[in-house]
Parts: structure tokens; sequence; C-alpha cells
């Protein structure tokens, strides 16, 4: 869910680009990002949504959070 | 020849559902490398399976040793890579095979770049539309 939202927003905005990462197989980008649940979302390496979230709030966190 | 990955019965219905989405031509770019790690394998496998399962999906294989400039032009830093490219690249990344729940969600991305709209709220499209900075967004998955 997180993953298709944050992909949806990189349709939407040409300022935004989003990743699906695999924990598992990045296990020094989960070390990096304190990743201990999924799915954990991290905004421009400083701005962090832990589980999911329904889309208005999720876009607007992400959206005031880089402001 | 390793065993398919998307079963045959699950084939026909992913076969069906881009012949009646898919608008315009979708390419799935993939990195690997030559000694591909086990998730590399599978993941060029997946996309390649993928690609079989409509005539507007095609799979560009790169290496991402040798394939510098790709890698570069696309901006993958880590393998499996796949970048998903419709009319204009969007800046949607999988890094790690995409399975399980998230294996439907690169299904219906791909529909999504397909067809060039978000499917986003009213809302949220007005909220993105206020945003002045680039964002990067990454989301820690783990497979279901």
């Amino acid at each position: 869910m997180a993953v298709r939202l944050a992909h949806k927003m990189a349709i939407e905005s040409d300022l935004v680009r989003a990743d699906m990462v695999e924990a598992i197989e990045f296990p020094h980008l989960a070390v990096k990002y304190h990743v201990h649940g999924v799915p954990k979302t991290v905004v421009n390496e400083t701005f962090f949504i832990e589980g999911a979230m329904p889309e208005v709030l999720f876009v607007q966190q992400i959206v005031k959070a880089v402001k | 020849m390793p065993a398919p990955i998307i079963p045959a019965k699950e084939r026909e219905h992913i076969q069906k559902f881009f012949e009646e989405k898919l608008v315009n031509p979708v390419r799935l770019v993939m990195f690997t490398q030559e000694f591909e790690c086990e998730y590399c394998a599978e993941t060029r496998q997946l996309v390649e399976e993928i690609a079989q399962l409509s005539p507007k999906i095609t799979a560009e294989i790169y290496n991402f040793v040798t394939d510098k400039p790709q890698a570069e032009k696309y901006q993958v830093d880590k393998i499996p890579a796949i970048a998903l490219i419709g009319q204009k690249d969007y800046g949607i990344r999988f890094y790690g095979i995409p399975s399980g729940y998230e294996f439907s969600t690169l299904l219906e991305d791909i529909v999504d770049v397909s067809q060039g709209e978000s499917g986003l709220s009213e809302a949220s499209k007005k909220a993105l539309a206020t945003l002045t900075k680039p964002v990067h967004i990454q989301v820690f998955v783990t497979p279901t």
C-alpha cells in the first residue's frame, strides 16, 4: 500500500521520485534508516513514517514535511 | 531453463488484466550483473516473464557494472533494480525483488504508468501541486 501510494505520487508530480526497497536484500540501508518494522517510509533522508496510512494523510504528511 | 516464477494459471489472469488496462507501452528497465546474486537472477526472470504477458511491455536488461551510463541515466545505485518507464520516466523504482504483495504493486504500477494517470484523489493532487522542492521517497518492505 505504501509503495503503491509513493509510486502514484511519483506519477502525479515531476518533483517526486519513489523507491520500493526490499529491506532484507539491502540490510545496510535497513540499519542506516533504523527499519525495525515495515512498511517504513523515508522522505528526503530526514522524515519518517512508520506503518501504513490512508492516502490523504500519507500525501499530506510528506508534502508538509518537505516544506 | 529455471521453473517459471509466475504460475501458468496466474499468467492467463495477468494477460487478461493487461489486455484490458494497458494503453501506452511500458518498459521494464532492469539492472543486474554478470555474476548474479540470487535475487538478481530471480528479478531478471520475473521481469522477462512479465514482458511476455503483453505486447505493450518490454524488458530491457542492463549490466550494472558495465552499463554505467545507463545506471546513471536512471539514477540506479544498487541492484537488483527495476525502473518502470512509460511515456516518460516518472521516477518509479523497485530495489530488490517485488514478491508477494509487492508483485501486485508492480502489476498495478505498470497499468498506472501505461495510462499516465496516478488515480490519486483530488485532495492529494492539490497537495502535491504545491510542492516546490524535489522529494525522494524510499519505502522499506519485506517479502510477505
